[in-house]
């Protein structure tokens, strides 16, 4: 498989920019589609090196609270799968290297037609899938035709994905792992920084690829505890909260909506520390594939 | 691949595969965090079927806690009544707790204790299944937590404070539309978050592998009664099966002993509600949706063109599921069960029609079944044996039936 904009992002990041990646988490359509395709031309510059892109979805299951008021949100706007694989058409017009992943849940998809659908996301720009309900038991659903297509498929592990299971939570993923650092739903609990260490530490004694930690980061301190050793920091529901407190009392996109999600991800970005030049600072090949 | 396709199957009893599907229906569409647990419960819940132990006790409390077996009961009137089919009920409105519900919480919560869980969970639309829940969490002395969208919370009060009676904690769900598709969202996500300690106790026999099989298995015991009550009463097997299908565990607990007596004709009575034609005015997945993914596995679901899940309506609370079991999904492509539909205004009509001829009020859900009886049995013959699942009593449903006939309490 050719190399996506995921795997050259954390190339660079890893070799010359010596520093871990900010994921950023925005739903499509929150409130509406002109302001959320605002936000998402404007998150590259403040800060975000990977955007992961929320197709709404009415039935959330793994998300808390404030994803889930996102994506009603969304939905009462009108967005839709289509119009969702439309704004990364449109983005990529003027931005041709932040990698763009989406996220939601299967139905949808499925619905759209999971080959047409991969189809139609390579062609718009999407570098990569996450469905959050579609296990590695479920792999030729969503998973093997991503891949096929081009798309980076990337998987979450748990807290409770143990040792046995990793492997094969490992196998089909690519771009990148995101470890969720709470056994829990979006955007409650805060992470404990040394146990979610520990765990990152046992997922990269399984696979080269990087891995990005999120749940629950909403401070620029987070980012730079985690950053230590994590190859990203995933940040969702602390800028879903920027939207929501920004909205006018009838959930309208207000002048300062997209402003106060930029100025968040603009601080949080404050956490990416760059690394103590490693040992393997000439030789950044090793340090990708290490 | 695909069975659904195929040819007559051997046999309609094998389900699922052994990674969880019926056909392409079924298996486990959930989120990583619940897949270890998913496969736990997997592996426990075969190793409990084997063990004689587990049996025995189940046996032990369907006879002497819940009042097993239910009565096979001749419903003479409605037979005169209707001057065609020879009606009877099947009678697990008689079940301690009002319902068939205890037959599938009995047996979960068994499982639950062999894994050393400490803590139960449960949504519940009507509150039938929240009921019986709370009642063994309490028999067996486990904290309890139901989840209950805000409406039928609403609708349904009498259950509410039965559950708050025997215990549980009633956590109100306000998220989405607040009825039961959305206390099964809530449900999932407490598990998620409490995965080392906590039993989910699902209601129907929908949900991720093993759920589907495993919820069909515990409500298996109506069938193989009716089977050998039948067997003892007329002499031979039913000719005719009908039960309403909401998510499906009391109709598939019938169905499931017959579906290789290929000369027994099965219907399931889904709820219409306003009527089939109405858009989003009905809980019909089979008769009125199409294929999907939701809470855990693929079925027919309520949906939009863009794949978003619709609420549905139905008067009662405990059919209006946007989704229905993964088995039935596939009986139905299948063609070996025959899926029909009932509307509120019919089912309100058989409420009346057999509490005055029968003396029997029955639960909204068997009601619908009831409408369909209604039409079906005058056009059988005499002598076809008809078994209808009165699957739960109508006294949660007073309320509600007095709303909608406009009567005083």
């Amino acid at each position: 498989m050719a190399r996506t904009r995921i795997d050259e992002t954390f190339a660079r990041l890893k070799g010359a920019d010596g520093r871990p990646a900010l994921v950023t988490f925005i739903t499509a359509g929150d409130p509406d589609y002109e302001t959320s395709y605002g936000l998402l031309q404007a998150l590259p510059a403040a800060g975000a090196d990977v955007i992961e892109l929320g197709m709404p979805f009415t039935d959330p299951m793994a998300d808390g609270p404030s994803i889930q008021a996102s994506s009603l949100r969304a939905l009462k706007s009108g967005m839709t799968v289509r119009k969702t694989l439309a704004m990364v058409r449109s983005f990529r017009e003027t931005d041709t290297t932040t990698p763009i992943v989406l996220m939601g849940y299967y139905n949808p998809i499925y619905i759209y037609g999971p080959d047409a659908f991969v189809r139609d996301a390579f062609a718009a720009g999407v570098d990569g899938l996450i469905v959050v309900d579609v296990p590695p038991e479920e792999d030729a659903e969503i998973c093997l035709p991503a891949i096929e297509g081009g798309l980076n498929f990337i998987r979450l592990a748990t807290p409770t994905t143990d040792d046995k299971r990793l492997p094969a939570v490992l196998a089909n993923t690519s771009g990148f792992v995101y470890y969720v650092s709470i056994a829990g739903i979006t955007g409650t609990r805060a992470p404990d920084v040394t146990a979610v260490k520990d765990s990152v530490d046992r997922i990269k004694r399984q696979t080269a690829l990087p891995v990005c930690v999120g749940f629950g980061v909403k401070s620029a301190e987070q980012v730079e505890a985690i950053g230590a050793y994590a190859d990203g920091v995933v940040v969702g529901s602390a800028l879903v909260n920027a939207v929501a407190t920004s909205l006018d009392k009838d959930g309208g996109a207000t002048p300062s909506t997209v402003e106060s999600v930029i100025s968040l991800v603009s601080l949080l970005s404050k956490g990416l520390v760059r690394r103590p030049a490693p040992m393997t600072a000439e030789h950044p090949d090793q340090t990708v594939s290490a | 691949m695909d069975k659904t396709t195929d040819a007559l199957p051997n046999s309609y009893r094998t389900g699922p595969d052994e990674t969880g599907h019926f056909g392409i229906y079924g298996g486990r569409f959930v989120a990583e965090t619940l897949m270890p647990l998913i496969l736990e419960l997997e592996e426990a819940y075969e190793a409990a079927k084997r063990d004689p132990g587990f049996k025995a006790e189940l046996d032990q409390l369907n006879a002497h806690y819940s009042g097993r077996p239910s009565p096979l009961y001749f419903a003479e009137r409605l037979t005169e009544h209707f001057g065609g089919a020879k009606i009877y009920f099947k009678r697990d409105e008689l079940n301690h707790t009002g319902s068939h519900k205890i037959n599938n919480c009995l047996g979960q919560i068994q499982l639950a204790r062999r894994m050393g869980k400490t803590r139960i969970i449960a949504e519940t639309g009507a509150g039938q299944h929240g009921v019986a829940v709370a009642t063994v969490a309490a028999r067996f002395g486990l904290p309890c937590v139901v989840y209950m969208g805000a409406t039928d919370i609403e609708r349904q009060k009498p259950n509410v404070f039965r559950m708050k009676l025997l215990g549980a904690e009633i956590v109100p769900v306000t998220s989405g539309t607040g009825t039961l598709k959305d206390a099964m969202n809530d449900a999932l996500r407490d598990w998620v978050a409490n995965v080392e300690n906590t039993f989910y106790i699902i209601g129907t026999a929908a949900g991720p592998h093993p759920y589907p099989a495993m919820v069909r298995d515990f409500q298996s015991i109506i069938g193989r009664e009716t089977r050998q009550q039948m067997m003892e009463r007329e002499g031979r097997l039913p000719d005719t099966l009908v039960a309403c299908i909401g998510g499906g565990s009391n109709a598939i607990g019938l169905f499931h002993d017959f579906l290789d007596d290929r000369q027994v004709a099965i219907y399931g009575v889904e709820a219409g509600g306003h009527g089939l034609e109405v858009n989003n005015g009905h809980a019909a997945s089979m008769n009125g949706g199409r294929p999907g993914v939701l809470h855990g596995n693929r079925t027919y679901l309520l949906q939009d063109d863009d794949g978003q899940i619709l609420e549905g309506h139905s008067i009662s609370a405990g059919l209006d599921y946007p989704g229905v079991g993964p088995e039935h999904a596939w009986l139905r492509d299948s063609g070996r069960v025959t899926y029909v539909s009932a509307t509120d205004k019919e089912a309100l009509t058989a409420f009346q029609l057999c509490t005055k001829l029968e003396g029997i009020i029955p639960a909204l859900e068997p009601a619908h079944a009831l409408a369909f009886v209604t039409k079906l049995a005058p056009t059988l013959t005499k002598d076809n044996l008809l078994v209808m699942n009165l699957c739960g009593r109508g006294d949660k449903d007073i309320f509600a039936v007095a709303d909608h006939l406009g009567m005083e309490m």
